[in-house]
């Protein structure tokens, strides 16, 4: 069944879904990771909760003028407006009273969600509003979806998509730099607003398949889980949309695949799952590499303080550092060095002594920088330029063992 | 002749303005109610290297970042050679507090130094070799070519700085605005800094900068602009770096012996 899902097989709908979902995940994780990069990750939750009102006046509108208040396009033009109304007083919440921006957004996301539930309250009392199933567009709902929804939610998503990497350099400039952004002739309010208004199109073209509670981790795991693999830019923005879009793909092919999987939060938990394992797993960032580059690294801090103890004939009064040195045969279990001890501990004190001096020495800068307790002068240096750091050092030349 | 100010006739004072990198008038910002920089007139001085000092808290980078446009000032004109800044972006680079951005921000020395040619690049243009050499030519004179491929995080505070200085060389601007570049960097840096600002002076470009260590003065620059909220003194470091204005300035937080020291070594 799964597989079926995955190949595209199950049909019709199904295929609609997968495809659009798709699509969101890759805008999502795009447009998010800009957000993400400008430290304003929860704006979203602003936005997303503030598009409820707007559903709700837009389907009564549209009942009122004699129209089927369920028009998808309809009722997302209505979500763009009133979220953008929340987006707007969050911005002006933060620049002009003493409120920061944390106590805005919750101020507005509670209010503006507050209201979109008294709304759809009162439209499940009007005649037409009975099937409305209005309150699919909290949680997102794909039973039903239509090939003119897929088309719109494919197209929404392809155009927030196109934008974003369009403005990508002034977002990043922006987002990494702010004072740099403005003083080279960047509107950086204007670049803030494009961002926001990227993400409020996501939210928006996301609310059928999604809905408007778990938008937010469509815009923000992605780019959270790409972080932990590169530390460029670019890729970050690359990785986010391709695991938002795997997520958004597989989250839909297995809800497809059992009758009662909710999509949207099926998606959700595999990016959660993406990102569970990049947290994990992850090389350079990740726990498990921390965990091992820490022990990896006290392992050479305390062979490189032993062989140094044993050249100046200092006592050794760890147990971790003894018991590294015996098991490399460098010395005896009262703590006396070994023949190969004693080579290894000279040779540790002459590369010492050389790192000592290579420190001193402005051209080297580079060099010195990659010090670590255990890695040798001959991997940075030339066996000239070691010759010269000798004779910087001048006195007695040590023997070479 | 008031014993703070160098005072020239109207005529002279306008062309002055009119041909100065920089020219402020009435300057004043204010966060809340009390003014930051309370009506200020500065006009840098062609091919030279002002420092702009003051005590702490006496709005120092922020008659800079007002210059600049990054605050908002309450009143005032800026002039950049006699234009209005928004023409002028282009001959303005700008280094700014080390301190004002996140270090651990995904991008590498090399990306930093490219963002100074943002505007040449524009929107949608591609970056080029000659982009990337022009950027790897501006981090060999700030010393940091080595590090082009490092994450921007894993760099010391001097190195830091250092880049910053690459980001606005790559702008190949006429001006250059520097806040507190010298603030907790190490002295091989401060060395490499101070060398790179003097080759520019040399090429005829135009260097200001926020400065906090009085005892430097002297050595690093030949302008020097002190405030204390208002303007105390402006001119060359013989002429406005005297007893005189550094009490004016920093009342009596220096002691009698420690600005003789100061005057002296100029």
């Amino acid at each position: 069944m799964l597989w079926q899902a995955l190949t595209l097989q199950l049909g019709y709908n199904a295929t609609l879904v997968a495809v659009g979902s798709t699509l969101l995940g890759i805008a999502a994780g795009v447009t998010g990771t800009f957000l993400f990069l400008r430290k304003r990750a929860l704006v979203s939750d602003a936005i997303s909760h503030a598009t409820l009102p707007g559903v709700g006046l837009a389907f009564i509108l549209m009942v009122w003028l004699g129209g089927d208040g369920r028009n998808l396009a309809g009722l997302l033009a209505g979500s763009a407006l009133s979220a953008w109304i929340g987006l707007l007083s969050v911005q002006w919440l933060t620049r002009r009273t003493r409120l920061a921006e944390d106590a805005a957004i919750g101020a507005v996301l509670s209010t503006f969600f507050g209201f979109g539930v008294v709304l759809l309250t009162v439209i499940q009392t009007m005649r037409a509003g009975q099937q409305a199933g209005l309150g699919q567009l909290l949680l997102g709902s794909t039973a039903g979806m239509l090939f003119a929804d897929a088309v719109l939610i494919a197209a929404g998503g392809a155009a927030c998509l196109a934008l974003t990497l369009i403005l990508r350099r002034p977002m990043t400039l922006v987002a990494f730099d702010p004072e740099f952004a403005q003083a080279s002739g960047l509107n950086t309010r204007r670049i803030d607003l494009a961002t926001m208004g990227l993400v409020l199109a996501v939210t928006v073209v996301g609310l059928k398949i999604v809905g408007l509670i778990l938008i937010v981790a469509l815009l923000i795991i992605p780019p959270v889980t790409a972080r932990f693999w590169t530390d460029r830019t670019g890729f970050v923005v690359a990785f986010a949309g391709l695991t938002g879009g795997v997520a958004g793909f597989v989250g839909a092919a297995i809800s497809a695949s059992a009758s009662s999987l909710p999509t949207g939060p099926i998606i959700v938990l595999v990016s959660f799952a993406l990102f569970a394992v990049s947290l994990l797993l992850a090389p350079g960032h990740g726990v498990l590499a921390a965990v091992l580059k820490h022990n990896r690294f006290q392992k050479r801090v305390h062979l490189r303080q032993g062989l140094l103890a044993l050249a100046q004939g200092h006592p050794i009064y760890e147990r971790y550092t003894l018991r590294l040195l015996q098991k490399r045969g460098w010395a005896l279990a009262d703590g006396m060095p070994t023949e190969a001890g004693k080579g290894q501990a000279a040779k540790a004190l002459r590369d010492e002594s050389r790192w000592e001096m290579l420190r001193g020495i402005a051209m080297h800068e580079a060099a010195a920088a990659r010090y670590d307790g255990l890695t040798r002068i001959e991997a940075v240096l030339t066996a000239d330029q070691i010759a010269d750091l000798d004779e910087r050092i001048g006195g007695p030349r040590p023997v070479t063992p | 002749m008031s014993p703070l100010e160098l005072v020239t006739d109207p005529e002279t004072q306008a062309a002055e303005r009119a041909s100065s990198p920089l020219a402020v008038r009435g300057l004043t910002v204010s966060y809340g109610q009390s003014p930051a920089v309370f009506s200020v007139d500065m006009t840098v001085v062609p091919g030279a290297m002002t420092a702009i000092i003051g005590p702490n808290g006496a709005g120092k980078s922020t008659l800079l970042k007002a210059a600049l446009g990054i605050v908002t000032p309450l009143a005032g004109q800026v002039s950049v050679f006699g234009r209005p800044l928004s023409e002028m972006r282009d001959k303005i680079a700008y280094v700014p507090q080390r301190a004002s951005v996140d270090w651990d921000f995904p991008t590498r020395v090399i990306d930093v130094v490219l963002m100074g040619l943002y505007r040449q690049v524009g929107l949608l243009g591609r970056l080029r070799g000659g982009h990337m050499d022009r950027a790897m030519a501006c981090l060999e004179r700030a010393g940091m070519s080595e590090f082009s491929g490092r994450q921007i995080g894993q760099l010391s505070g001097g190195q830091q700085q250092r880049v910053f200085l690459a980001r606005a060389l790559a702008q190949g601007a006429e001006l250059y605005l520097l806040d507190e570049p010298f603030a907790g960097v190490d002295a091989a840096t401060e060395k490499a800094i101070i060398a790179v600002l003097k080759t520019l002076r040399e090429e005829g470009k135009t260097v200001v900068a926020v400065h906090h260590d009085l005892s430097t003065v002297p050595e690093y620059f030949d302008h020097v602009f002190l405030i204390n909220t208002r303007k105390i003194a402006e001119g060359t470091v013989a002429e406005a770096f005297t007893a005189e204005t550094l009490n004016a300035a920093y009342g009596g937080r220096l002691a009698t012996g420690q600005i003789d020291q100061l005057v002296l070594a100029g």
